[in-house]
């Protein structure tokens, strides 16, 4: 490793900071933070409350006031800044309930989505759910769309839902959006979504095994030749 | 300071420099390295070949072999509990099956093992956080299998094991490269929705070293979708399982098997003891311990548990020497420094630039010399973009997936990366993002045949947790492989040892007969593991400075 030279700045926004209330108490943090990171430095230990921090998991759902602001905010603690004078706390837990199914058994009908979550008839279409949701997906109209029995429209607009569970929590209606959302996914997947014929024909190669000798002889083959074989090899090209 | 778009004013000059250069590098390829070429980027600015970094281990089964400082650390630890506090008594969870781990690995083994006929209530999982928190969902980029008619196993196997230096076990590789397919179909009739086109074919895109188009997506969220659809079907058969509980210490009985674990529950710190006749280790890898104070991709539990508990009954390691760095961890902004940037974003066709926007490396070589052209191009030529915090990064030219496929792609198909930089006012439509390598993946881990049974009865492993599937460097798309295929054989294997095995007496004898180890060798310490979580409180918190000096 050759000799580098790390030029350690610490950053001008770090000096700043800003007054957070978590769960009432009031901490000073500096202001470059995530919500997640200012709460650790806080001095609080994640058991429950961080996943993934990155986006990906919806474990670490927060919601929030601001100082003279009457709006109740939901984000992603580890992907939103600190701001000056939040009030917040993290959701530990969403209580919710999931269908069970076997899908073998279900078809692409779109009546299914009312079948088994039929409190979706409830929505009086207030947008909470929309509005709460930290990955900005149209969560009303997904709901709409499962009214209607649309699977394939639901799939697509809930796709991105990381099923944090805040719509539901939000929901006046008592609707459990996500799941439905999940529902919906997995019978587009299997009913409607069309299946490759491609893979299809590699698996019966592979069961005749196709593959079998072809494979063996480079399992034995010397790494000296191995390495010839594998440099030669062509490369596919965009195009 | 100022910000324009996102970024500070003084990136801006560079920032034109990439756009100035944009549509002529359209036209350009940069030249693969050869194998020689590759080696010397390797051993001058690859992470692995730095000084200081690792030592031999002193004790155990691996006793003298070289891996990073911080496993050492873990591995020449106290373990975690006091044996003699802990009654084996009173089983409070009985069951054929343990698995330990709630990510990919261990959710497809559940599954598996209940396919071949372990009841749901003879199988219990357990998990120190979430169900589906893990490393798994948060895989963007996709799953390889040879499936394509210019594709071929034997390909994907080359491809492995070349891209592994030669020296992964060719027995899993194969298992790897012959079996993905058929999980591919397993998950299309779970309902996975695929990137496809209108005829059902997927929509498959290259990755570092891999010579056919063999990446299957969902959009930049596969990993999140696979374990979507797996933990639901996991709900559906109600198969039992433990959230926040950790597995503390393995259990054995008096033949010497592994017979089940200690756990812990994190939130009332109660003790339980699960009795069982196989136990998978499903656990995951070890970014979290931050090797060379690396920031890393990994999810909040990937502390390297599993490595410990196995080391502990005696299971041996295996190519814990190397670790893999992503080329494209995130520099810029400090929020999100260390997050993954998928491969995709250059399999798109996005080219990695330095800061007078000139390429320096082919955007596809394998992870490892991807990264280290990358520390080369940044700390060896000084042709790297410098951040506020003092970090140094290259760019990555995401708006040329907008030319190369036509405006809105970004969105359609990298939409949470979209959305990640949208949320600190970034947009990678119209600007490039500043990237630099992070610590990914744990390329060794336990060994296992291709039953993924461990050298200890009763213990089985899949996943992260295990090694000699990618040898000392893994591909793009080839780790939620390695949980489908060896997670499914795990479920199996495991199965059918649960119906033979007789239980003995239990013990946790191993723990002693450890500490007695420790104490031979003359390792004073006040260290314990395995960790369970990292502890980030107060100034740890603070982003970590990684020490690239000798």
């Amino acid at each position: 490793m050759v000799q580098v030279q790390e030029e350690k700045k610490r950053p001008e926004e770090e000096e700043k900071f800003v007054t957070i209330y978590i769960m009432g108490k009031k901490y000073k943090v500096p202001a470059a933070l995530t919500i997640m990171k200012a709460v650790e430095y806080a001095g609080y230990r994640y058991i429950r409350g961080a996943g993934c921090r990155a986006g990906f998991c919806g474990a670490c759902t927060t919601v929030f006031r601001k100082k003279g602001d009457y709006k109740l905010y939901t984000a992603l603690a580890c992907q939103t800044k600190v701001e000056d004078g939040m009030y917040l706390t993290q959701l530990p837990f969403i209580p919710a309930n999931k269908a069970k199914y076997d899908l073998n058994k279900l078809s692409d009908n779109g009546a299914l989505l009312l079948q088994y979550y039929p409190e979706l008839a409830r929505c009086v279409s207030c947008n909470t759910c929309t509005r709460s949701c930290p990955q900005e997906l149209s969560v009303m109209y997904y709901v709409q769309a499962a009214i209607r029995g649309d699977i394939a429209k639901v799939a697509e607009l809930s796709f991105d839902c990381i099923q944090c569970g805040i719509c539901a929590l939000r929901c006046p209606a008592e609707i459990v959006q996500y799941h439905v959302g999940q529902l919906a996914r997995r019978l587009y997947g299997k009913f409607i979504q069309k299946r490759s014929q491609n893979l299809e024909r590699r698996l019966k190669e592979i069961e005749e095994g196709k593959y079998e000798e072809e494979l063996n002889k480079l399992m034995t083959m010397p790494i000296d030749k191995l390495k010839e074989v594998y440099s030669s090899r062509d490369i596919e090209k965009r195009g | 300071m100022k910000l324009i778009r996102g970024y500070p004013e003084y990136m801006r000059e560079s920032i034109e420099l990439v756009a100035k250069t944009r549509q002529r590098r359209l036209k350009e390829t940069f030249r693969k390295m050869t194998l020689e070429e590759r080696d010397e980027v390797l051993s001058k600015y690859h992470p692995d070949y730095k000084k200081g970094t690792k030592r031999p281990v002193r004790i155990g089964p691996n006793k003298g072999d070289v891996m990073p400082n911080e496993l050492a650390d873990l591995l020449e630890s106290h373990p975690l509990i006091d044996p003699s506090e802990i009654s084996l008594d009173q089983i409070d969870f009985d069951v054929d099956i343990l698995i330990i781990g709630g990510g990919g690995g261990g959710l497809v083994a559940a599954l598996w093992a209940n396919n071949s006929g372990i009841p749901a209530e003879n199988i219990l999982l357990v998990t120190k956080l979430r169900v589906g928190d893990s490393n798994s969902i948060m895989s963007q980029g996709g799953v390889q299998a040879a499936d394509r008619p210019e594709d071929s196993p034997v390909r994907h196997y080359l491809d492995v094991i070349g891209g592994g230096h030669f020296a992964n076990n060719p027995e899993l590789v194969k298992t790897l490269v012959t079996e993905g397919p058929f999980l591919i179909k397993w998950l299309e009739e779970l309902g996975v929705m695929f990137d496809k086109d209108e005829n059902g074919e997927f929509i498959e895109r290259p990755g570092g070293g891999t010579s056919r188009f063999r990446l299957h997506s969902a959009k930049d969220y596969t990993g999140m979708e696979i374990v979507r659809v797996v933990r639901d079907e996991f709900r559906n058969r109600d198969i039992p399982y433990l959230e926040f509980t950790s597995a503390v210490e393995l259990i054995k009985d008096n033949q010497g098997h592994v017979v089940g674990s200690v756990l812990y529950n994190m939130e009332t710190k109660e003790y339980y003891i699960a009795r069982a006749k196989a136990t998978i280790l499903a656990t995951g890898g070890y970014g979290r311990l931050h090797l060379q104070n690396f920031p890393t991709t990994n999810h909040y539990g990937a502390t390297g548990d599993g490595l410990v508990l196995a080391y502990h009954v005696g299971a041996p390691l295996r190519d814990m020497d190397s670790a893999q760095y992503h080329p494209t961890g995130a520099a810029y902004p400090e929020q999100i420094v260390g997050l993954l940037i998928t491969e995709k974003v250059r399999g798109m066709g996005a080219q990695v630039v330095n800061k007078y926007g000139e390429q320096f490396v082919f955007p596809l070589e394998p992870r490892d010399v991807e990264a280290a052209a990358i520390i080369r191009e940044c700390y060896g030529r000084n042709n790297g973009v410098i951040t506020p915090t003092g970090m140094r990064g290259v760019w990555l030219d995401s708006p040329m997936i907008e030319i190369i496929s036509g405006e809105g792609t970004i969105r359609k198909n990298l939409s949470a990366m979209w959305r990640m930089y949208r949320r600190f006012g970034i947009d990678m439509t119209e600007d490039p993002i500043l990237v630099f390598p992070t610590l990914h993946y744990q390329n060794g881990g336990v060994v296992i045949d291709n039953t993924t049974a461990t050298k200890v009865p009763g213990l089985f492993a899949a996943g992260e947790v295990e090694g000699g599937v990618h040898g000392k460097n893994r591909l793009m798309g080839n780790s939620i492989l390695d949980y489908l295929v060896f997670g499914k054989r795990a479920g199996i294997y495991a199965a059918k040892y649960a119906r033979n095995a007789k239980i003995g007496k239990l013990t946790l004898e191993h723990v002693y007969k450890y500490e007695e180890m420790l104490k031979k060798a003359g390792i004073e310490t006040d260290r314990r593991s395995p960790i369970l979580l990292p502890d980030y409180r107060g100034k740890k918190t603070i982003e970590r400075t990684i020490d690239l000096l000798q």
